[in-house]
């Protein structure tokens, strides 16, 4: 009893997290697929794990072999899955471990036994698409660009968001009267415009992307840090750090923002969804990645161009609402957690 | 004998397999006046509300026979239906606080003409001239215009006229009082209390109070019944219960006026704080394009001028609204003032680096203990935060000592609590959160307290405990205190000199036995008479 009693309220919001099967079923099941994908170029890829060639071992994982070194004519990378490469690797004692999806995101199979795109095969499980490429490999890289680029993104705006938010907060008056100005005036900028026309201006890259929608991202989280700093900057506690004669910083860093992290921690899994959201569509649109990078908006385009190739749109379609699915199902669980009014039931 | 108007036998109520109410029985007889008195947490409140079945995921218990006026009735039994229409007609309501009782989109008027419709069957019109005349009856002044007036318009003796007057409009045989008084200002409290007595004898209606002012029961009710941890521990005529009160619960109740303990000043010392002509304004906006120029002043002190001796207490007295709060802010240097303050010879300046010599000689504990400890934050940290601004030299061993002995110094110990450092706010009842914000006050050994309202949160048991350790502390260290509080009772126990202040003014201020026994002052002595 007095075990559960000392917790601090962040392991209690834990507990009634955990409690909630869904919501936490969801977390498990999402952090396996994320640390999966982190791990895609040993689950899929187009170069074996290991080569064993005339007794010595190669690794092209780490390290590119020119083809002249296991028996081919030219000093150009060795394409493992050409049959010729194939069969040398097999001759003798010669032997290589394949990925368990021996492709990778961009690897075009050139050995395809129908035109492209291809229906779900033995040799591609889910397909190719219209270049040929395999679905599968395509799915497990553009499932972890989105989910890595949304973690950047739901980053980078917390941290602008909070702190943005508790300056106008807790300093209040004049400096928070202007801020509000510059944020409706930053707000009403067009968003997508910008990005067209950015688009157009510079070289198109997941970093740019990133920069652009981070711009926008941080002010709805913004407002509701700046109303917790406002509402906690009178309570009593905190004159009491201020009689005390505590700094500013150490009060809005030790004593606020503890007390003002419960709509940061709710919107996380929310704002993720929306920012993976956010990319796809405009990949979609093909404001996004460069071509040629891996990504579920720019299948999606695909499967919208090539109707009867069913297994392209279905796939996406399907990592898509798990993902977002998984995610909506954590925020749930979440806001339930922290809503200070459900109590704690033993 | 007439049977009873209300007669319950075997109440239980409890919330998901907890008990709040247990087996309680009691009975109100056509037009008395009973009080239901008992601590927070004592299920007195939950007791009334399950008369009406108005509390949410409860299970009840035990029945409640009403001779209403279609007959009679077991209020725990008969379908919702038939209940709705026994609430707000033959049994009504009013709460502790009518601001959120009432609903801030409708002028009162409205709200109780409301009720005449519905359960009267009177037309619009009709039930407009009956609402003026309900609050004519409930003495608001110019009834006709406070009927358009919406809740936050009218002052807060006002708005409980207001609930008064609907909770009266069908002329109900029992009327439930939930804490009427309770959030109101104590030269209103009588006028609310004389009201509900006035009309209860008009109406021949019976009232069930609920309280936990004893001197409210005293001058209210006939009958009393004590509460505690959900039983009803002693019940009987007020005037047998008050002077010869059998069980031990009753006698601490009773016995819990807060008693003089505390030194007789000595004079040599010179004053801890000094003020001459303090002043503190807010700045409000100014209406109209000329608020665009030039923010308004409000003044909330005016020219306010007193002396803190050293090792005594300076009690300060006062309705909320009349600058107390925000003369203790001024005196901590959080909020900038005018005119003279010193504190130790030392005046508050706008750089933080001299304020903080300053900081360590006064400190302050306020009055919620809820909101003044932050819960994200261990008692160790709490306790200790002192320190690491003031020695942040000092290891993390010696701290733990200090935390530990200041602790100690307000009754708190690990053996009671064990790992009580590392435990968090939300574990420890109102009292013990008071102990701990001394403690942490306490923790940079300042020479003055400010206490705005130490105990008014806390129950009257825990409230004498609170004073008597604030009485041992001044007694063995010489601090002096500056005590803000409305509570004649706290000032009469603790105070040395007292001020009193109305309306930002300090009208009336002397040695504490002075004030008490002649206050010169009409506003002193509307205070020191409710102390009967």
């Amino acid at each position: 009893m007095i075990n559960t009693l000392s917790l601090s309220p962040g392991k209690r919001a834990w507990q009634r997290f955990s409690r909630n099967r869904l919501g936490f079923y969801s977390l498990l099941l999402f952090s396996v697929m994320v640390l999966f994908s982190l791990f895609a170029e040993v689950l899929s890829n187009d170069k074996p794990l290991v080569v064993s060639y005339e007794d010595k071992l190669y690794f092209p994982l780490v390290k590119d072999y020119a083809e002249k070194t296991f028996g081919g004519d030219f000093d150009t990378p060795a394409d493992y899955l050409d049959p010729f490469i194939k069969d040398k690797l097999k001759q003798g004692n010669n032997w290589a471990i394949y990925p368990p999806n021996p492709y990778g995101p961009k690897t075009i199979n050139y050995f395809a036994k129908q035109p492209n795109p291809s229906a779900p095969s033995r040799d591609n499980l889910f397909g190719t698409d219209d270049r040929g490429r395999d679905l599968l490999a395509q799915l497990i890289y553009g499932f972890r660009l989105s989910v890595l680029f949304g973690l950047a993104l739901t980053l980078i705006g917390v941290v602008i968001g909070v702190i943005t938010g508790a300056i106008q907060g807790y300093v209040g008056g004049k400096t928070d009267l202007i801020f509000q100005r510059f944020m409706e005036v930053w707000g009403s900028m067009p968003e997508l415009y910008l990005l067209i026309i950015f688009s157009a201006v510079f070289a198109p890259s997941v970093a740019l992307l990133l920069f652009l929608l981070s711009l926008f991202g941080w002010m709805g989280l913004s407002d509701y840090v700046r109303a917790e700093f406002l509402r906690n900057r009178q309570l009593d506690y905190v004159r009491a750090a201020k009689a005390l004669g505590v700094s500013n910083l150490h009060i809005m860093w030790r004593h606020i923002l503890p007390n003002s992290m419960t709509p940061v921690v709710t919107f996380l899994p929310f704002r993720m969804s929306a920012a993976i959201l956010a990319l796809t569509a405009l990949d979609f649109l093909g404001l996004g990645v460069p071509p040629g990078t891996p990504s579920l908006g720019e299948l999606l385009n695909q499967g919208k161009a090539n109707i009867d190739a069913w297994w392209i749109s279905l796939s996406t379609f399907a990592v898509l609402v798990i993902t977002l699915l998984l995610l909506t199902f954590m925020g749930d669980a979440l806001r339930d957690a922290l809503d200070p009014r459900k109590a704690d039931q033993a | 004998m007439t049977k009873p108007l209300l007669e319950v036998k075997g109440l239980n109520v409890s919330f998901a397999g907890q008990e709040v109410v247990r087996d309680i029985d009691f009975s109100i007889a056509p037009g008395e006046k009973l009080a239901l008195v008992g601590e927070s947490g004592s299920g007195k409140t939950v007791t009334a509300l399950s008369l009406l079945r108005l509390v949410q995921n409860a299970s009840l218990g035990g029945s409640a026979v009403f001779q209403g006026r279609e007959g009679e009735v077991d209020l725990l039994a008969i379908p919702e239906r038939q209940l709705r229409g026994i609430r707000g007609q033959d049994i009504s309501m009013i709460f502790q606080e009518p601001m959120t009782a009432l609903n801030p989109l409708f002028s009162v008027g409205n709200q109780i003409a409301e009720v005449l419709q519905l359960k009267m069957g009177l037309t619009p019109s009709e039930s407009a001239r009956e609402a003026i005349k309900l609050l004519a009856d409930t003495g608001i002044s110019e009834p006709e215009r406070r009927a358009h007036s919406f809740p936050h318009q009218l002052s807060g003796g006002q708005r409980q006229r207001a609930m008064i007057a609907m909770a009266l409009a069908c002329k109900p045989m029992l009327l439930l009082a939930d804490e009427p008084t309770t959030a109101l200002d104590v030269t209103v409290r009588s006028q609310i209390l004389d009201l509900l007595a006035d009309l209860q004898q008009k109406n021949g209606m019976a009232v069930l109070m609920i309280t936990h002012d004893l001197n409210l029961v005293r001058r209210f009710a006939t009958r009393v019944a004590v509460m505690e941890n959900g039983y009803i521990v002693e019940h009987g005529a007020v005037d047998e219960v008050f002077s010869n009160p059998q069980h031990a619960y009753t006698r601490r109740l009773i016995d819990s006026t807060p008693t003089r303990d505390v030194q007789e000043p000595d004079l040599s010392r010179p004053a801890v704080m000094k003020a001459k002509d303090l002043r503190v304004s807010y700045s409000v906006s100014t209406p109209g394009f000329k608020g665009w120029f030039k923010a308004g002043r409000f003044v909330v002190l005016q020219a306010a001028s007193f002396e803190v001796p050293a090792g005594q207490t300076l009690g300060l007295m006062g309705e909320s609204g009349s600058g107390k709060s925000s003369l203790a802010l001024a005196a901590l240097g959080l909020h900038p003032h005018e005119g003279q303050l010193e504190v130790m010879g030392k005046a508050w300046s706008r750089d933080e680096a001299a304020n903080k010599a300053i900081r360590q000689a006064i400190q302050v504990v306020f009055q919620d203990p809820f909101s003044s400890l932050s819960p994200r934050m261990t008692i160790e940290e709490i306790v200790g935060e002192g320190l690491q601004v003031y020695q942040p030299g000092l290891s993390a061993v010696e701290r733990q000592q200090r935390v530990l002995q200041s602790l100690a110094d307000v009754g708190m110990s690990e053996a009671q609590f064990s790992g009580l450092l590392q435990r968090y706010p939300h574990e420890f009842s109102g009292g013990q959160r008071q102990r701990i914000a001394i403690a942490r006050a306490l923790m940079v050994e300042p020479q003055l307290l400010v206490l705005d309202e130490p105990t008014s949160a806390l129950d009257v048991t825990i409230q004498k405990q609170v004073l008597q350790l604030l009485q041992r502390l001044q007694r063995e260290r010489g601090l002096s205190y500056l005590l803000i509080t409305h509570d004649v009772d706290v000032i009469a126990a603790m105070a040395h000199q007292v001020m009193v202040m109305k309306d930002g003014v300090v009208v009336e201020a002397g040695p504490v036995s002075a004030i008490l026994k002649t206050p010169q002052h009409p506003y002193t002595q509307a205070l020191v008479g409710l102390r009967g």
